[in-house]
């Protein structure tokens, strides 16, 4: 047919290859833009390009990058996760609540730290999982389920500690409970182990995304939920892990934010969810689901990362942070619009015939 | 409004060609609208009178070719150019806002406005006239949500009369309708010609089509094969120009015998639950393996819902359904389609495809457990399954990483039919798989179900088109509201398929 006689058609002519360099730069964006972060930081700073440097951006990354790896679950379904900042900090209360010790029966009891850990993430990723049950069976929008769990969450939060700070997580050896303060200071080969975590969650989701059945349902459900469903996908099941992994993430990423602060406050995570869903965007998902891959995310992860701390360690004002990282999110969604809109007005082009 | 009018064209369309892609909708029609007459436009699904009736109302713009208005050439820009021109068009779907009232829907988007905001009186003063001129007694106030579809419908035809449309094309007015209101509709069309408006009017009830229409153009593949003077007309007629005679589509696949019975569906009733009424009425129906079997019926004849019933997307309220003397009540779709049981659905952009995903994705969508080994799925043998696939199913394509919207309609329907076909059904269903497909197509479709069956495949398909029963089906059953109300061989006529619809008597 005429459509595929131009697929297959000669060598490609000069103007076509500019077009190629160009959506290069378009799908490549993410990269580039984190290119050019570093450059201009590290011309403007003789700090910013040091290993050390590096790695304490890495293990400020880590916490969003956590974070996003969940929100990216959750957009590529098609749906939002307002709550995961509220989950981080009541999962991080939570922790540090265990750490205090629990009195049952007129007897205190100090859990290890692997057991307050362990506990912390079940918690968290109960809470995603109320947010998926509002949101796949009692059909709430996204943005209002995750909304309310938001608010609940960080109200649970107030509570639990009267709107104080736990700030003795160090434990005593006495109690068999110390140790929380490994995920947040130590190193494995001088990289913080919130990074290594980061790495390992990062990894363990593109395998999931790129092969198991599940990535592909996920993908499925988010591009079409009535074609998946048709198909056999059980897009119900589907929607209910994403939102329950999202609230997993949440509280991994409190274990390391408190950890890494060695308290754990009613407020930690504020607004952190924004930053999360900035990462994805910026990474070339789509909000509508179904497109969208864990390396841009990652990468929309350390463009504001590395941006931030750059903005910080050359001296710019924390206000003009704010606008900085503002600017750079609305260019990226206005290219990923860019994007989208110009794959399907390609096809008629090369359809028409001579 | 006693005015006098010239009979003459009002609008005419000469040598119109739409080209989509490589797909030519239309193939240079040429076609008139006569003032304060009734044409009717007939021609199966994918003849062209949609697109025609878009390029009429400025909905989209025609390749090459031009529309004549009032002996003027002119182009539509958008459709609000064509309404003020006097062209309007009322959609088979209802535009309406279904929460405003009935006033706020006819004035929508042209409100009356003063220096401090909306004259609400005066719209509705007019809006309370045209009712009146209408003869309906419909209160100006009243949410559009709380009216009867046919009432609906009449504010749309208020909404049109209320920019002085001269022209007004009705695409399909009465699918929704009772009889009752089919007759007031009726009135209001004799009415509104009466002084001086031109009607065109698009419908499948051939035999309602001609109680109303003064001529009759019929549109086949995108060209027009006849048109004509009521008077010299007859139904017979219509049917032989719709369908034409020269088209082979296929004859049942012969030379074995068919196993046991392998779909068996009982008593199956499924209810509309807004309005309380059943759209499948105690059906039974059984199909051996190896049997094709065809649905006929008109839309909202319930071949779309007796499908998807079949196939667990909507709950039965009543009766059973059994795959291999297995009962499949209670089951999920997915369950359902592990015992072999798989539907190709009826719209295969919003419930087919996913057009995220590539050509590849969507063709192992339904089977992904076959590669996948150790939780991983295994790319390689992906791969090949991708490529027997579309080698199996015939689809014209770059390769399994090509866009799905890369590719034409039919080969799109092919994508979800192989899809369903490599998760290894034992009965598949088919609802309207030859919609929106080029004639080409639709035969490659056609060939691949005869094939399929001779290999053991129970296949079921609906159809809105007589010619496509006469094609591959072993046996043609007639829906209408609901039930089966005839069942043919496939050496029957298509004049007593279209009898047995309710489409059509004839003598």
């Amino acid at each position: 047919m005429t459509n595929m006689q131009n697929i297959k058609a000669g060598p490609v002519p000069g103007g076509l290859r500019n077009i190629e360099i160009g959506r290069l730069l378009l799908e490549g964006r993410a990269f580039f833009a984190l290119i050019v972060i570093v450059a201009v930081f590290s011309a403007l700073s003789p700090n910013y390009f040091t290993l050390g440097n590096f790695l304490t951006m890495a293990s400020h990354v880590a916490i969003f990058g956590i974070l996003a790896v969940g929100m990216l679950l959750v957009i590529l379904n098609g749906g939002i996760d307002l709550s995961v900042g509220s989950t981080l900090g009541l999962c991080g209360v939570v922790a540090g609540f265990l750490m205090q010790g629990v009195t049952v029966g007129g007897y205190t009891l100090y859990p290890p730290v692997w057991v307050v850990a362990v506990l912390t993430c079940v918690f968290g990723a109960l809470i995603g999982l109320v947010n998926g049950v509002l949101v796949a069976r009692f059909k709430v929008p996204a943005f209002v389920a995750t909304l309310g769990v938001m608010y609940v969450a960080r109200g649970a939060a107030l509570l639990i500690t009267n709107g104080l700070t736990y700030n003795n997580l160090g434990g005593k050896p006495a109690l068999g409970n110390t140790g929380f303060d490994w995920l947040g200071f130590n190193h494995v080969f001088s990289v913080p182990i919130g990074v290594i975590v980061l790495a390992v969650i990062a990894i363990v989701a593109n395998v999931v995304l790129a092969r198991t059945a599940f990535g592909r349902w996920l993908y499925a459900s988010g591009g079409n939920e009535r074609a998946a469903e048709l198909a056999g996908v059980p897009v119900k099941r589907v929607q209910v892990s994403v939102y329950a992994l999202s609230g997993l993430c949440a509280a991994i990423a409190g274990l390391i934010l408190s950890s890494q602060l060695t308290s754990a406050g009613p407020t930690a995570g504020l607004s952190y969810e924004l930053t999360a869903i900035a990462a994805v965007v910026i990474g070339g998902a789509a909000l509508t689901g179904g497109r969208g891959t864990l390396r841009g995310t990652m990468l929309g992860a350390f463009v504001i990362g590395f941006l931030s701390d750059g903005l910080v360690i050359v001296g710019i004002s924390s206000y003009w942070q704010t606008v900085f990282t503002g600017a750079v999110i609305v260019l990226a969604v206005l290219l990923n619009a860019v994007q989208y809109k110009r794959r399907p007005k390609k096809l008629p082009k090369n359809a028409v015939p001579a | 409004m006693s005015e006098a009018f010239e009979p003459g064209v009002v609008l005419a369309a000469r040598d119109i060609v739409k080209t989509y892609g490589a797909t030519r909708a239309l193939k240079g029609v040429n076609f008139e609208i006569h003032r304060g007459k009734v044409t009717t436009l007939f021609g199966e699904n994918g003849a062209g009178k949609s697109t025609l009736m878009k390029i009429l109302s400025g909905v989209t713009t025609p390749t090459s070719g031009e529309i004549v208005l009032d002996g003027t050439p002119v182009t539509f820009a958008s459709t609000v150019d064509a309404r003020d021109r006097g062209v309007s068009i009322i959609h088979q779907e209802l535009s309406l806002a279904p929460n405003m009232s009935v006033r706020d829907n006819i004035f929508l988007g042209r409100e009356i406005r003063t220096a401090t905001g909306v004259d609400y009186a005066e719209e509705t003063r007019q809006a309370a006239a045209l009712m009146r001129e209408l003869e309906e007694d419909i209160d100006p106030a009243t949410p559009v949500e709380e009216l009867r579809l046919g009432q609906q419908q009449i504010v749309e035809i208020a909404r049109a009369l209320s920019v002085n449309a001269r022209i007004l094309i009705m695409d399909e007015p009465t699918s929704a309708l009772s009889a009752s209101e089919v007759e007031v509709l009726f009135k209001v069309i004799r009415d509104l010609t009466s002084r001086g408006v031109s009607i065109v009017y698009i419908s499948h009830h051939l035999e309602e089509a001609l109680q109303i229409t003064d001529y009759a153009v019929v549109l086949r593949d995108g060209a027009m094969t006849a048109t004509a003077d009521r008077s010299a007309i007859d139904l017979e007629w219509i049917v032989r120009h719709m369908v034409g005679e020269h088209y082979d589509r296929g004859s049942p696949p012969t030379g074995y015998a068919f196993g046991d019975v392998a779909l068996s569906v009982s008593g199956a009733s499924v209810e509309d639950k807004n309005k309380g009424v059943l759209l499948v009425d105690n059906l039974s129906l059984d199909v051996r393996a190896g049997e094709i079997v065809c649905i006929y019926g008109l839309m909202g004849a319930g071949r779309t819902e007796l499908l998807e019933s079949i196939a667990g997307r909507v709950p039965l309220v009543g009766g059973d359904v059994r795959l291999l003397n297995r009962s499949l009540n209670g089951l999920s779709i997915a369950q359902r389609i592990d015992r072999g049981l798989v539907l190709v659905p009826e719209d295969r952009q919003r419930d087919g495809l996913v057009q995220t995903m590539s050509v590849g994705e969507n063709l192992t969508l339904a089977s992904i457990a076959s590669f996948v080994r150790n939780l991983l799925t295994q790319p390689g043998k992906e791969k090949s399954i991708v490529q027997d696939s579309i080698r199996d199913v015939h689809i014209k394509t770059a390769g399994g990483k090509a866009a799905i919207g890369s590719l034409s309609g039919g080969n799109q329907q092919k994508v979800v039919i192989g899809k369903m076909l490599a998760t290894g059904p034992k009965v598949i269903l088919l609802d309207e798989p030859s919609r929106g497909i080029d004639i080409g197509a639709k035969a490659e479709v056609f060939r691949l179900l005869a094939e399929k069956a001779s290999q053991g495949l129970a296949v079921v398909y609906s159809t809105s088109e007589v010619q496509e029963c006469l094609s591959v089906a072993h046996r043609i059953i007639v829906m209408s509201k609901g039930r089966i109300t005839a069942e043919f061989g496939p050496d029957v006529s298509k004049e007593d398929i279209m009898a047995a619809s309710g489409e059509a008597v004839v003598h």
